[in-house]
């Protein structure tokens, strides 16, 4: 059985003039247990809306979103979610006290949860800064402070909304590295949302492909058998590229054809 | 070279190093108080040159009189009786006007259906000024302390309820979701986030309050009070004795400059390093 199972979602949006803007139609997926399913999309195709929906944090207008087998009816610790901005962190919470904070929830006891958080601060290879508060911490800190909150939590899965998209290219590469690790360490299964083709073959294990918006559905899913060690500039990474890379392409032109009507209108 | 040779000859730059930074430190820190307390003085001595030089007259008085007057007036006691009294109904009211304040604040902006209901409340008698209040409080209360905690409490009370709710609604709405997919309750929502996210509004607000207070319980006891600054304002006014009115004036300033202080420091050391308020 399949961790995360979608089938015919739509999901309709009502904008202020009353007008109906349907972002996701006959949108099916399957994600399976210990995969890195990335989705893959150009800007504005609902990439986020189908992440908040499986997250709890939005409902379908149609169709089923069941995780293990059970509907999804609102947020719960069963999915952790990372965020792409920082401000999801506590900021009155140190370092430790944020990744304390599902332990917390479930009243875990001070000196156990400690050292669990501890644990998962190491996992993301930031041993000794435990006492710093997210002002005092760099952008690729913060990020890995969300990703040992949502671990320490232990949750069945992640679900990563462009986590490194406001990093620097030098930063965000690194953590992409880092990731790949710790998924491979900790065996969580993660939806990752991206628009960067180079993140999602670096990173994933299946990419999905979704079609330019309104009216978004999945137009195909890659496989990728990289293994663990992927280099850029080898010969079968460029191959997966290029095949997502004419996947979404097409895609990408009508959404910026799309946008120049938008603006001539 | 030896090791022990090394450490021998390292002492003396490392001494002279320290003493470098300790001297760094000290003017440093002379800068910052230095500066401060030279202003503090050219206040005193531009008011003397002011009163004795350019607008000398009795109704004028230049700092030294007004400053033995003070002397006096503490050392018979009677400063500090004013001021007592002015500062417990400050206290009182404050404390409940916040307290109240916050609570409304935090429903307010965690509940539509209260903000709702409560808008009409705030949003007008708010522009009520508690001076204005002053009029009703004297009717219902006497001139007795209720009447002072009933208008420094309304002073108070909205200015909290404003910054308070305007505080919660300000809170990132990922940190809510981030907590929801934690795990966490409404409940745990409410003390986990919603509550120390706000604590910096809180304080800002409490800080913009006070002043008010300030304002307000000066009027109230100028109107009606047989003790406080204002009395102390008044009555000196009726007698003529200008030295008394300017100690009265130079009390409020400093006891405002303190409690703010006090403020400031409180809210940088609970909310400062989190937040840009201050």
């Amino acid at each position: 059985m399949s961790l995360i199972s979608i089938s015919g979602l739509e999901k309709t949006f009502r904008s202020r003039q009353g007008a109906n803007y349907t972002a996701i139609r006959d949108f099916d997926l399957e994600i399976h247990e210990g995969e890195f399913f990335c989705l893959l999309g150009p800007s504005g195709c609902g990439k986020t809306t189908v992440l908040n929906i499986i997250a709890g944090f939005d409902h379908p207008t149609r169709g089923d979103v069941m995780l293990d087998g059970r509907p999804i009816t609102g947020p719960g610790e069963d999915r952790g979610v990372v965020f792409q901005g920082d401000d999801s962190l506590f900021t009155w919470c140190s370092a430790l006290q944020n990744v304390e904070f599902g332990p917390r929830l479930r009243g875990m006891p001070k000196g156990e949860r400690e050292t669990h958080a501890r644990k998962y601060i190491e996992l993301v290879g930031l041993g000794g800064q435990e006492d710093k508060f997210p002002v005092e911490l760099s952008g690729g800190m913060k990020q890995r402070i969300q990703i040992a909150r949502c671990l320490a939590n232990e949750p069945k899965m992640l679900l990563m909304d462009e986590p490194f998209g406001a990093l620097d290219a030098q930063t965000r590469t690194i953590m992409q590295e880092q990731l790949a690790r710790i998924w491979h360490q900790n065996e969580t299964p993660v939806l990752f949302i991206t628009h960067d083709i180079d993140e999602a073959v670096t990173l994933g294990s299946r990419i999905g492909v979704m079609t330019a918006g309104p009216e978004s559905t999945l137009k195909g899913i890659v496989e990728v058998n990289l293994g663990d060690e992927r280099r850029r500039t080898d010969d079968d990474f460029m191959q997966v590229y290029r095949e997502v890379y004419d996947m979404i392409r097409e895609e990408v032109l009508q959404s910026l054809s799309r946008e120049d009507q938008e603006e001539a209108a | 070279m030896s090791p022990a040779q090394v450490s021998a000859t390292r002492p003396a730059p490392d001494g002279e190093g320290a003493r470098e930074a300790a001297w760094t430190t000290l003017k440093k820190t002379a800068n910052l108080y230095g500066i401060y307390a030279i202003g503090f003085v050219s206040l005193f001595v531009l008011w003397h040159l002011i009163s004795v030089y350019l607008l000398s007259s009795v109704l004028f008085p230049p700092p030294l009189p007004v400053l033995s007057k003070a002397a006096e007036l503490i050392a018979n006691g009677k400063l500090f009786e004013h001021v007592g009294f002015s500062m417990m109904r400050i206290a009182v009211g404050f404390v409940l006007g916040s307290s109240m304040g916050i609570v409304v604040g935090l429903l307010m902006g965690s509940f539509l259906t209260v903000r709702r209901f409560m808008d009409p409340y705030v949003e007008t008698l708010r522009f009520i000024p508690a001076v204005a209040m002053i009029t009703v409080a004297v009717i219902w209360f006497g001139i007795g302390e209720a009447s002072k905690f009933f208008i420094i409490t309304y002073a108070t009370i909205f200015i909290v309820i404003l910054t308070t709710a305007a505080g919660v609604s300000s809170i990132a709405p990922n940190k809510t979701r981030a907590a929801q997919s934690l795990g966490a309750t409404r409940t745990q929502i409410f003390f986990l986030v919603t509550l120390p996210a706000t604590v910096p509004f809180i304080l800002t607000g409490m800080r913009v309050a006070m002043a008010n207070a300030f304002t307000t319980i000066v009027a109230a006891e100028l109107v009606a009070a047989n003790h406080g600054i204002g009395t102390l304002l008044w009555e000196s006014r009726l007698y003529m004795k200008i030295p008394e009115i300017f100690v009265a004036l130079l009390t409020l300033a400093l006891l405002g400059f303190t409690v703010d202080r006090c403020f400031r420091w409180a809210i940088f050391k609970f909310a400062g390093r989190y937040s840009p308020v201050t």
